[in-house]
């Protein structure tokens, strides 16, 4: 790179048009130089070019091929839509696809509502914010198998801390985990003690960029509390609100490790079955990987609405 | 552009809230907020704050540090005592003994060092080959740039979840060099690389860095690597933090893929070693196995704590 730099035809180099006698002797440098300076480019590329290629790439594609065969005794067969009308006419489908829902419904009152509430009140305070904003992100930094069996424990109907609560208050045991009313509610529950953090430092992060002003003009026009959250909070905060609602929901309708730990995926009746622990059970529980990728092909068509709006409102953002 | 900011933000509001501590000192130097700092002068709103601050720092202290401490000290707990109702807050004899069983039993070092071992070896390939593509893409701008960039980022587009089986079905026969990696380490490390995500906060922090300072570089006769080595790499050091805290934490949390692919026991991270042998330990002994799984991420956390929240907030607000 440094040679060519420092060669005399530098200094006349022909600027567009300038054409002279050398033109054709420094184009051909120019195009020395383009091309030694993209093969440097491309080398410092192709480490993750290749690794994307070969995992993320492919299998991208390989998904779309997948949805469309049939592997039997190890023969591979084009299967064309049989593989979707068979998994949607699987009654695991609606119940996989209902639990999902109810978990996504479930996990944003309490996944995006408390984080902002914890949000709001955190940030009036004038003390201990360190203190409080390292809590709420612990259990994040948290190995998944550590909370899930510490919560699996809590929930146990007989020696578990939630009933011996639940006593303390006068209410009703509750069978938690291995009830088919109770058991998604207590996934949600885990799953939300286990990452609310992230969100919550978020929304700090955006209520801290509120100009105080705001709140003095909003008092002087006589506005409480309630408004003044209504009025000057909620919409200087909507674009990051709006972000973190989609990207909650991308997230919480691939649900996977948390009910999979706590109710063996399944739960009771398959009071607990996602839509991701039904791929993984047609693709390694029964080797059927054209359902699996149908599945998917489903989830995807049903994420990418959400994907392409966060998109949208994330390049907004950045102008 | 918005992240940028809140990641200085802490240095230049510390500078301003100095400056107004000095002309303020009843406002203890914070942005104005909700409430407004007359109404906390009152001896009612001073009250009011008090008692909903001690609330909140009680209920926080339980909710996200009671388990910690129910997990540390039912490790210390006899097999009788953890099961029994009710549970007691304060193990009545001392069993450390279940922590060096939790060692031995379900050979945690073992698990711990296989996870620190493909921790780190995801962070140095994330690091190589994820700085060097960003690097290439903000800096030497090749042919096809923007086209890979946008590939890259696609990435993002697509459910993680779509995307395990057929990748899975990659791993099993990498195409062209045929080969298994099931059982490898490879197959935690090389797919890591294909973080989109990351390659994009690099390349927006290199992005900022000027001009200029490369061509001065160019000038001396530096090459693009030792450029990157030299100048990009030592200006890029928070980032670069950022980028490595959550390489690791992000390989010591994961749960699907590696218990897809890599059954053998001995090759197996804590997570789903634990997990795996959950069921045939008694509960004592597991909680302390979940103990120590814990300590690791734990330390990481308390210690980079400051980088992990300012990655946080500039990485949500891009997601």
């Amino acid at each position: 790179m440094s040679a060519p730099t420092l060669s005399p035809s530098k200094a006349t180099r022909p600027r567009h048009g300038h054409a002279g006698p050398t033109r054709p002797n420094s184009a051909r440098e120019e195009f020395l130089r383009t091309l030694r300076r993209n093969i440097s480019a491309h080398g410092f590329l192709i480490g993750a070019v290749l690794c994307f290629s070969f995992f993320s790439w492919y299998p991208m594609v390989r998904e779309f091929i997948l949805a469309f065969q049939k592997t039997e005794n190890g023969k591979t067969t084009w299967a064309g839509w049989s593989n979707l009308s068979y998994v949607v006419n699987d009654p695991a489908f609606w119940q996989a696809w209902r639990n999902t829902l109810l978990f996504s419904a479930l996990a944003l009152v309490f996944g995006f509502a408390i984080p902002f509430v914890v949000a709001v009140v955190l940030n009036e305070f004038r003390h201990g914010q360190g203190y409080l904003r390292l809590l709420v992100y612990l259990p994040v930094m948290l190995p998944p198998v550590a909370s899930v069996l510490l919560f699996k424990y809590f929930y146990d109907p007989g020696y578990g801390l939630f009933n011996r609560i639940l006593e303390i208050f006068h209410l009703p045991a509750q069978q938690w985990l291995q009830d088919t009313d109770t058991a998604m509610l207590s996934v949600v529950i885990a799953a939300t003690w286990m990452n609310m953090g992230g969100a919550t430092l978020i929304y700090l992060a955006a209520l801290q960029g509120i100009p105080g002003e705001l709140y003095e003009a909003a008092e002087l026009d006589g506005a409480g509390l309630l408004r003044k959250i209504w009025h000057v909070t909620i919409p200087q905060t909507r674009l990051i609100l709006s972000l973190l609602l989609l990207m909650q929901i991308i997230a919480t309708m691939q649900v996977f490790t948390e009910p999979f730990l706590l109710t063996n995926g399944a739960g009771p009746e398959g009071s607990t079955t996602t839509v991701v622990y039904l791929i993984y059970q047609y693709a390694f529980n029964f080797n059927n990987y054209g359902s699996a990728a149908a599945l998917g092909l489903v989830l995807l068509v049903v994420l990418a609405g959400f994907s392409a709006v966060y998109v949208r409102l994330s390049r907004n953002s950045e102008d | 552009m918005a992240s940028n900011t809140l990641v200085s933000r802490p240095g230049s509001d510390a500078r301003k809230a100095g400056r107004r501590r000095a002309q303020r000192p009843a406002d203890l130097g914070r942005q104005r907020t909700l409430i407004s700092p007359a109404q906390l002068g009152r001896t009612r709103g001073k009250a009011v704050y008090w008692i909903v601050f001690a609330l909140v720092i009680l209920l926080f202290t339980v909710a996200f540090l009671g388990p910690l401490y129910w997990m540390v000290t039912g490790g210390l707990k006899a097999t009788q005592e953890v099961v029994q109702s009710p549970p007691t807050a304060f193990p009545s004899s001392i069993h450390t003994e279940n922590y060096s069983r939790a060692w031995t039993v379900m050979d945690l070092s073992r698990l711990l060092f296989n996870t620190l071992y493909y921790a780190f070896g995801a962070l140095a390939f994330q690091l190589v080959f994820d700085v060097a593509a960003a690097y290439s893409l903000s800096k030497l701008r090749p042919v096809f740039g923007k086209v890979i960039l946008g590939m890259m980022l696609a990435t993002l587009m697509i459910p993680a979840t779509v995307l395990v089986v057929p990748q899975y079905l990659t791993v099993l026969d990498v195409p062209i060099f045929q080969r298994n990696l099931l059982n490898s380490p490879w197959v935690i490390w090389l797919p890591s690389v294909t973080n989109a995500f990351n390659i994009f906060l690099l390349k927006r922090f290199f992005d900022s860095i000027p001009r200029e300072l490369l061509d001065a570089a160019a000038i001396d006769g530096a090459s693009p690597l030792r450029t990157l080595r030299s100048v990009v790499l030592p200006i890029s050091r928070p980032i670069l933090g950022v980028v490595s805290i959550f390489a690791v934490v992000g390989v010591w949390k994961d749960f699907l893929w590696p218990m897809l692919t890599l059954p053998d026991p001995s090759k197996q991270t804590l997570n789903v070693g634990i997990y795996s042998l959950a069921s045939g330990v008694p509960e004592n002994v597991l909680i302390a196995a979940l103990t120590i799984a814990s300590i690791p991420t734990l330390l990481i956390f308390l210690l980079f704590q400051r980088n992990i929240m300012s990655g946080l907030t500039a990485g949500g607000l891009k997601g």
